[in-house]
């Protein structure tokens, strides 16, 4: 399997550069095609045989995105100077996170021996919560890398990431990453995710993301492994878009993977689905920055621009073909993502309603996976029950809301989607826990997941234990090696969207890893647990618990108010109720002092000041009967601990 | 116990430097029709005296501990200083076509005004009087420390025309007087009390309750040792943690633990009682008297928005509408007066709104009563126990022991807030 060693080819410029440069910069020689060879990988005027599209997949923080920097590197593509750390995590909260949550493509050059190739890379996400961003890339692949930290070994979105690629057919080039760690056992490993996929310990490759030992090889092998795609060039044009990204200054951008024939800048073209037509204004590569092209042909990935401004008309899994010479068959689309885990997004400041309704519908151009609509809450005002993929991505989407459009939020406890039938037979979906219906109610199911838990064999026991008190049922075992398990479980989604993850890390000392996907729906024994506050229910802290929890719930948020609500002048007590029994109850003792008894003498002004103050500060307190409750105690009450770090 | 120096910021500010002017322009002083109707509101003086032998761990007022400031900001040339600005306040008074009224009311706060020799006090409050004479019954007062006073001093001070004098005896507990930093010796206070009383003044003590450490038990013994002494005039203050000051930091670290307000509740509702029972009578939330004629006319002429020019650094004044403040430091508050600047750091013309909230802040305050024509309000304030019903009748929110503690409530209620 191992390719010939290829001839190295120097720029003049890099020849400069390499007698100046420190000896360790050696590993980043980057081996530029030449002129000549680079002529026959023009876009659109590539052959087939030429191309080379892959993805790299891998748990989360395997170093995808670091690899990604060196073959941008090496290849050329990218220029030492304006280098830097995960260049492709080109948004503001990736670089701060350190993760993924968008993948990016980019084409690349690559010459083995005489013979230059365009390599189309597609850096993914590893977190769960963006798995269908995955496996969109996948969709515009022939192969894909399997990176696997040399330190931790396989892990759960390992094996998740994996599957979804041999779904799709993809040809695997398994890969062990950060050798240059002390802590790292390829040969251990080596073993193990050669058993998963089949091959020899020695196929698997070993690089280091961070030096770029072994990336060269990589490249080449990715030249010698990975098919070239198979489209037919002169049949009419199929290409599918496998991303929309919404662009302030241009529009809308698609992300197409042409799959038959031929797209030309200024053609005419058409959404299958729709049978929409718009002029192609720009039509080019992604190397890393846009570039435009004369088109894209069979087997290459680039991006369009129509002119559209909504997303909507360039929707993600269409298929795009030419007005003149149009296909009769679409290509195979993809699922919409679902919501998995919905909250109630309010604004702090009610004015801002309109506000963040606006920045909804802009987010949602680039973001399939978000879903909002309208929702009133007693306490909380006008805002919007939002659907999504899972903490992180609710996370995420809020903090962009805050930031991009400077607004001031309040999330509710996110929950997951309940249905509800009753004794009449009426069904019921709820999406938000104070909908729950009054009444007889006959049988309410929950959404599960199959999850797949990784962990070190010693662990078993408390991961056991764990999925246990979740009211999961176990539904396989399986040694990967004699120290790594991999468990199987189905699990109710409203157990596991909050602190699971943690709980799992603390149990395993942080060696355990997780993976779900949904996976139906189940019956459930489950209540609603509503908080009152001096006997008025406050809908924003009900929740939909399992009976067996519902009392600790109970005193938990029951405690968290008590500490949170300001002292009124009255007493005012917290109770948890199911129904119209009370199953927890705490008191705020009233307040007998709030004056300023210290001699200010003249300094009337700073006594009017601090009158101001208050007078700004009631504008954000929220009225629940005649109890005052400032926003700050929703927003700290209804936070979530743990997070979504999966 | 008054002192319109303002209570923000922090002594040690950079030096600007002897004779320089300040950095930012010094705001000409706007008095424009602040003299309608001047001939009905009272004239007060405030004077600032700037300096203490020691600073309190919980004390953020405006002063010095050192004689010596540079800039001709010195103690000794305090007085001096201190005298021109009355005469630029007499000028711009004139200017602004106010009125050269008598003064009613007289106080030197600080800081320690006693710290300064009485001749210089006496020096300040004579070319007051001569600028624009006192009024038949000034109250003229002065704080004072009971470590900085002798039979002689008082004397001196009685005989220049002090009538009032107002002791920071803070608690008569050791370990309480040790927490606030206090200096002096419990027991130098009721000779100190009494001294005043033969020089012929006028007492007033300010105690301090809700100090961390200290119990009820203790509170009542400084309470009963203060009525011992038979002071015409008490102020009790809840200790306040100020931002930047040495207590702050040490509750920050937790070697001191504030109370919670219930302790200050039960600590207010025990002076109350304790001082009712002794003969005294409130006459604002912290403060009570033996007889009318005993309140302080200085501090009530506050709460009533009459006029008042505050002289010296960081001192506060108001004058018809118009509210101003000196700078703080003595170096460029003594620049500015040698200079014949009035020395205003910065100034204020109330708006409409903001002078009806001022009032309900203030007059809700005193036991004479805050003028309020909305029945429902007077109605639900007595019933919530927050006013008391016969003044209520009348139009009038009179405050009852458990209003004047939730006093910022009533506040809000009377200005519509909740
Ligand atoms: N020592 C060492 N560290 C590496 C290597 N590759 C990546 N890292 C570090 O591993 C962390 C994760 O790297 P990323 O490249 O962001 O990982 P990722 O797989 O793209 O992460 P997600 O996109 O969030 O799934 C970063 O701190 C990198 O610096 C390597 O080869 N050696
Ligand atoms: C202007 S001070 C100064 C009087 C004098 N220098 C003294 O301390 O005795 C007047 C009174 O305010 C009170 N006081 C000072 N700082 C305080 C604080 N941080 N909290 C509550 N009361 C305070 C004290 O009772 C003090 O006597
Ligand atoms: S004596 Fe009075 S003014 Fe001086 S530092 Fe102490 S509390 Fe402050
Ligand atoms: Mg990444």
């Amino acid at each position: 399997m191992r390719g010939a060693p290829a001839g190295r080819v120097r720029a003049q410029s890099w020849d400069d550069r390499a007698r100046t440069r420190p000896r360790v910069k050696d590993r980043y020689v980057p081996r530029i095609a030449t002129p000549a060879a680079l002529e026959r990988i023009r876009p659109a005027a590539t052959a087939p045989e030429l191309l080379r599209n892959f993805c790299i997949i891998a748990h989360i923080d395997h170093g995808k995105s670091t690899l990604a920097d060196r073959m941008l590197q090496m290849t050329g593509v990218v220029e030492e100077r304006l280098m830097r750390a995960q260049y492709l995590d080109r948004m503001d909260i990736e670089r701060e996170r350190g993760i993924t949550i968008k993948s990016q493509a980019v084409r690349m050059p690559w010459q083995v021996e005489d013979q230059a190739y365009a390599l189309n890379m597609i850096d993914t996400p590893g977190h769960v919560d963006f798995s269908y961003e995955v496996s969109r890339s996948l969709a515009a692949c022939e192969g894909a890398i399997l990176l696997v930290d040399a330190a931790q070994g396989i892990e759960a979105q390992t094996l998740a990431n994996l599957y979804m690629a041999m779904e799709h057919d993809l040809a695997i080039i398994p890969v062990l990453n950060k050798i240059d760690l002390p802590a790292a056992q390829p040969e251990r490993f080596a073993e193990e995710l050669a058993g998963l996929i089949g091959v020899e310990p020695e196929e698997c490759l070993q690089v280091s993301g961070k030096t770029g030992v072994g990336v060269e090889e990589l490249l080449d092998q990715i030249v010698a492994q990975i098919p070239a795609p198979q489209g037919q060039v002169d049949a009419p044009a199929r290409a599918m878009i496998f991303d929309s990204v919404y662009d302030t200054y241009r529009g809308v951008v698609t992300y197409v993977r042409v799959v038959d024939g031929h797209l030309k800048q200024g053609e005419k073209v058409t959404m299958m689905s729709t049978a929409d037509t718009h002029e192609l204004q720009e039509i080019g590569v992604i190397a890393p920055d846009p570039t435009t092209a004369e088109g894209l042909g069979a087997g290459e990935v680039g991006y369009l621009i129509t002119g559209a401004k909504d997303v909507r008309q360039s929707r993600v899994g269409d298929t795009v073909t030419t007005q003149h010479n149009p296909a009769t068959e679409a290509l195979a689309g993809y699922r919409d993502p679902q919501p998995m885990v919905f909250s109630g997004l309010y604004p702090i400041d009610g004015s801002d309603y309109p506000a963040l309704r606006d920045a909804l519908d802009k987010l949602k151009l680039n973001d399939a996976a978000l879903d909002y609509e309208p929702e009133t809450s007693v306490a909380l005002g006008f805002g919007f029950r939002c659907g999504f993929l899972g903490l992180l991505h609710l996370e995420i989407v809020r903090e962009r809301l805050e930031r991009e459009f400077d607004l001031d939020l309040i999330s509710t406890t996110p929950n997951v989607v309940y249905q509800v039938t009753m004794e009449d037979g009426t069904e019921v979906e709820v999406t938000n826990p104070s909908e729950f219906p009054a009444g007889k109610v006959a049988s309410v199911t929950e959404p599960t997941v199959a999850a797949t838990i990784l962990t070190p064999s010693d662990f078993v026991g408390p991961v056991m234990e764990l999925c246990q008190n979740r009211r999961g049922v176990m539904e396989g075992m399986d040694y990967l090696s004699p120290e790594r398990v991999e468990l199987r479980y189905t699990l109710p989604l409203g157990e596991i969207i909050f602190d699971f993850f943690d709980q799992l890390k603390s149990r395993t000392r942080g060696y355990a890893s997780l993976d779900y996907e949904a996976a139906g729906e189940q019956d459930a024994d489950l209540v609603k647990v509503d908080i009152l506050l001096q006997g008025e229910q406050v809908d924003a802290f009900s929740a939909i618990v399992h009976r067996d929890k519902a009392y600790s719930y109970g005193v938990m948020m029951t405690g968290k108010l008590k500490e949170l609500i300001p002292r009124q002048q009255f007493e005012v007590p917290i109770q948890a109720a199911i129904g119209s029994r009370i199953i927890a109850r705490e008191t705020v003792r009233a307040i007998r002092k709030d004056v300023l008894a210290k001699c200010y003498g003249g300094d009337i002004s700073r006594k009017r000041k601090l009158l101001e103050r208050q007078k700004e500060g009631k504008k954000r307190m929220k009225n629940i009967g005649r109890v005052e409750v400032p926003q700050e105690a929703f927003v700290a009450a209804l936070a979530t601990d743990g997070g979504g770090d999966s | 116990m008054t002192t319109p120096a303002s209570a923000v910021g922090h002594p040690t500010a950079p030096d600007p430097g002897r004779g320089r002017h300040p950095a930012r322009p010094v705001p000409e002083l706007d008095l424009t029709g602040t003299a309608d109707g001047a001939r009905h509101r009272d004239l007060g003086v405030y004077v600032h005296i700037p300096f203490c032998a020691v600073r309190c761990g919980y004390c953020d007022f405006n002063t010095y501990t050192a004689t010596e400031l540079g800039g001709g900001a010195s103690q000794d040339a305090y007085a001096g200083t201190a005298i021109g600005e009355v005469h630029l306040a007499r000028d711009a008074m004139d200017a602004a076509g106010l009125p050269r009224r008598p003064v009613r009311t007289v106080f030197f706060g600080g800081g320690t005004p006693t710290l300064l020799p009485a001749a210089d006090l006496a020096r300040v409050l004579h070319e007051i009087a001569d600028t624009w004479t006192l009024a038949p019954d000034a109250e003229i007062t002065t704080e004072a420390n009971p470590d900085s006073v002798t039979p002689q001093t008082l004397a001196e001070l009685a005989a220049a025309g002090f009538t009032r004098i107002s002791y920071g005896m803070q608690s008569a507990v050791p370990h309480v007087l040790a927490t606030l930093d206090r200096t002096h010796d419990p027991a130098r206070v009721p000779e100190a009390v009494a001294w005043a009383k033969d020089a012929g003044l006028a007492v007033s003590l300010d105690l301090i309750y809700g100090t961390p450490g200290e119990t009820l038990a203790d509170w009542e013994e400084s309470l009963r040792a203060a009525i011992a002494m038979a002071p015409d005039h008490l102020s009790a203050y809840a200790l306040v943690v100020e931002p930047g000051t040495k207590m702050a930091a040490q509750v920050r670290r937790g070697e001191l633990v504030m109370p919670d307000d219930d302790d200050e509740a039960d600590k207010y509702e025990l002076a109350d009682a304790l001082l009712a029972e002794a003969g005294y009578r409130w006459y604002e939330i912290s403060n009570w008297a033996t007889t009318p004629d005993q309140q302080c006319r200085h501090n009530i002429a506050y709460w009533r928005s009459q006029d008042w020019w505050g002289i010296g650094p960081g001192a506060h004044s108001h004058v018809g509408g118009h509210r101003w403040w000196n700078v703080k430091h003595p170096r460029p508050y003594a620049a500015a007066v040698e200079q014949a600047r009035l020395p205003v750091a910065g100034q204020e013309r109330l708006t409409a709104q903001q002078r009806h909230d001022e009032r309900v802040l203030l007059e809700v305050r005193l036991a004479r009563g805050m003028p309020v024509d909305d029945e429902r309000l007077l109605t639900s304030l007595v019933a919530d126990g927050l006013a008391q019903p016969d003044p209520a009748e009348r139009g009038l929110v009179v405050l009852t022991a458990r209003g004047r503690l939730l006093a910022d409530s009533v506040v809000h209620r009377i200005l519509g807030l909740t």
